[in-house]
């Protein structure tokens, strides 16, 4: 009897250009492992742009800081999910806290996740919200007050000092926060980068192109997430806000393309070995998903529009018209740009004598609808975390961050 | 006299030879004399003498019970035709496959030859420094082995491999490799590929002795291993290989 792997890697033997190693027919890693580095890219640049309100002390951004950082705890929850189903033996993940190798990249992920979950955004959230969680306990009764004072961990000081310690707590977290969060996509950026068996991956830029394509994601999307969700709660979305979380995004695009440049430029001036196949591929298997999607419309496009926004001044709607539509191209692009730097570094053999071909399921554990699943998930967590902890607040109190919306 | 003293000898030989062949099944049996300690394994692989049946392939898969369709492979055997034009074609050998018959004209080919390719069982192994659970490990006697019962089945190791030597097994879901027929050569036997070999193209060996063919292979040829900018340092090493080979 045939399995359906077997029928699957039959069908795609017929696709194959070339020579390819015979044992490279199946594309090991597939959509999940584009969907980690998408959701982990998320997390940081989130945080990341929060980040500037407590350490670089930027006003203007403020009204999202809380809603910032509340979207990359939900996606951080949700970014491991992906890595843990796509394993051929997910029962025995926790190995990779157990009995790490520590000359492994991937064994190292337990340990930077641990730590930017734990140390960094948990404690982070804690200490910003500590004092509106005893505050709303005390005016709430049934679950709701029992669920925010299970939260406060049960503390009740809210005098001048605790609110201070606080203050003080949560600015030295985001001073180690940001390069916790450098490292968080760095990392993963590394995992791919250091691979010398694959030329299209290894790359000592890599860490930095995962960086600021996180930032840039990042920003995105909780542009995204405050233009939907202001007007939702029948608010006015703060211009002077989205102006500026725009103008980073625009250096971060700006930084991410410049840098995507400098790989492309280098790579084909030194023309090494695999040039000639990673040529193939860009221009065969990957035309659309870098050329048009990656490139066109997640960058150019989104670029031209930021720099006619800062050279024309458009009046407030039409800004707004353009910022939605950008950040969902960018959104876009990203989520291209981790498709072909896993997917597409898998497309040609390692003989640099052919390609070979990639075709997603629908169904399954490494389908199409499971992606779907798993890229919602973060948007429900986000949902009960905002339920659960309104980073808009109601104006009970004075502590500077999240009042203004 | 004569008749009796000649067999009594041979009884004795005979019973000498019953007790030295004991004691070698003995050997043969009990794995735990063998000590890692005392080898140190490579291949020699002389590419004039490879003939391209496939036997080595065959005996692997039946040898280590690795999956029979075209996609998984512990070794199999390139075929490389150089056309005059320049133009190089590889193709696996593998009856199953209708494309591994494709036949060139003698006029326009300026070379061809055969390449069996396995686990070049690495001094530095990629696989092993990225197994983020160290499933697979070197050995003492310097084989990259693969633990399944430890396998997470993450396929780091199988991205890291510049040789393609590594594939996911499709039932058990762990990685697996060639293992130079590890569970033979501990007990003194060639692994299956080199056992059935017609041609003697790959030979086994001791990497550290020189009074062995493995010794004799490196003395008497010029040697290259895969992709040495690598820096793998493969203990699979080529005789006669050619620059198109990757």
């Amino acid at each position: 009897m045939i399995s359906p792997l077997t029928e699957k890697l039959f069908e795609l033997l017929k696709q194959v250009t070339g020579y390819i190693y015979p044992n490279e027919i199946e594309v090991h890693w597939g959509i999940l492992i584009v969907v980690y580095p998408y959701l982990t890219g998320l997390v940081a640049g989130a945080f990341i742009l929060a980040s500037l309100v407590k350490v670089f002390n930027v006003k203007e951004v403020q009204p999202v800081y809380r809603l910032a950082m509340l979207t990359a705890l939900a996606f951080l929850l949700i970014a491991p999910l992906p890595l843990l189903l796509h394993l051929g033996h997910p029962e025995r993940a926790y190995e990779i806290f157990l009995s790490p190798n520590f000359t492994s990249a991937m064994a190292m992920f337990g340990f930077v996740y641990a730590w930017y979950l734990m140390v960094v955004l948990i404690l982070e959230i804690w200490f910003t919200y500590r004092k509106d969680l005893i505050v709303w306990s005390q005016s709430e009764t049934g679950v709701m007050r029992l669920v925010h004072r299970v939260l406060a961990l049960f503390s009740t000081d809210i005098s001048d000092k605790a609110v201070e310690f606080d203050k003080r707590m949560v600015k030295g977290i985001t001073i180690i926060g940001i390069p916790s969060a450098f490292l968080l996509h760095g990392y993963v950026g590394f995992i791919f980068g250091s691979i010398k068996a694959n030329p299209w991956w290894s790359s000592v830029l890599m860490p930095i192109v995962f960086l600021f394509s996180a930032i840039v994601s990042g920003i995105a999307l909780v542009i995204f997430l405050y233009m939907i969700i202001t007007p939702l709660r029948k608010q006015m979305i703060d211009i002077r806000c989205l102006d500026k979380m725009a103008s980073y995004l625009f250096y971060a695009v700006i930084v991410d393309f410049s840098l995507e440049l400098l790989d492309f430029i280098h790579r084909l001036y030194e023309s090494e070995e695999s040039i000639k196949i990673l040529s193939d591929l860009v221009m065969n298997k990957l035309f659309i998903s870098l050329g048009v999607i990656q490139v066109l419309l997640g960058m150019l496009i989104p670029l031209v529009v930021m720099v006619a926004i800062r050279l024309f001044k458009f009046e407030e709607e039409l800004r707004k018209l353009l910022y939605f539509v950008s950040v969902i191209l960018i959104q876009l692009g990203i989520f291209a740009t981790r498709w072909n730097v896993v997917i597409g570094g898998q497309m040609f053999s390692k003989s640099f004598r052919g390609l070979t071909a990639f075709k997603m399921d629908i169904g399954g554990m490494e389908g199409f609808l499971m992606t779907l699943v798993l890229l919602a998930l973060p948007f429900i967590v986000l949902t009960i975390l905002i339920k659960v902890m309104p980073p808009w607040d109601k104006p009970a109190t004075s502590a500077s961050d999240g009042v203004r919306a | 006299m004569e008749r009796r003293r000649f067999l009594s000898k041979c009884v004795s030989i005979a019973a000498s030879g019953t007790v030295l062949g004991g004691l070698f099944k003995k050997a043969a049996a009990a794995p735990s004399d063998y000590d890692p300690k005392n080898h140190y394994y490579g291949m020699g692989i002389q590419i004039d003498k490879c003939i391209g049946c496939g036997k080595c392939v065959e005996a692997c898969k039946e040898e280590n019970e690795v999956p029979k369709e075209p996609f998984f492979f512990r070794t199999w055997v390139e075929r490389y035709v150089i056309k005059k034009d320049g133009e190089t074609s590889v193709q696996n050998i593998d009856t199953r496959i209708e494309k591994s018959n494709e036949v060139f004209s003698e006029k326009d080919i300026m070379r061809s030859f055969f390449v069996p390719k396995l686990c070049n069982q690495c001094e530095n192994p990629p696989c092993v420094q990225v197994c983020p659970v160290g499933a697979t490990f070197k050995t003492e006697d310097g084989v990259i082995l693969v633990d399944d019962k430890r396998c997470i089945g993450c396929r780091y190791c199988i991205q890291a491999c510049p040789y393609g030597a590594r594939y996911l097994h499709p039932e058990k879901e762990t990685a697996e490799k060639c293992t130079f027929c590890y569970h033979r050569i501990t007990k003194g036997m060639l692994p299956a590929c080199v056992e059935v070999c017609p041609t003697q193209a790959r030979i086994f060996g001791d990497v550290r002795s020189s009074a062995s063919p493995l010794g004799r292979f490196k003395r008497m040829n010029r040697l290259h291993v895969l992709k040495p900018s690598l820096n793998t340092e493969p203990k699979v090493s080529y005789s006669g290989l050619d620059g198109e080979v990757r």
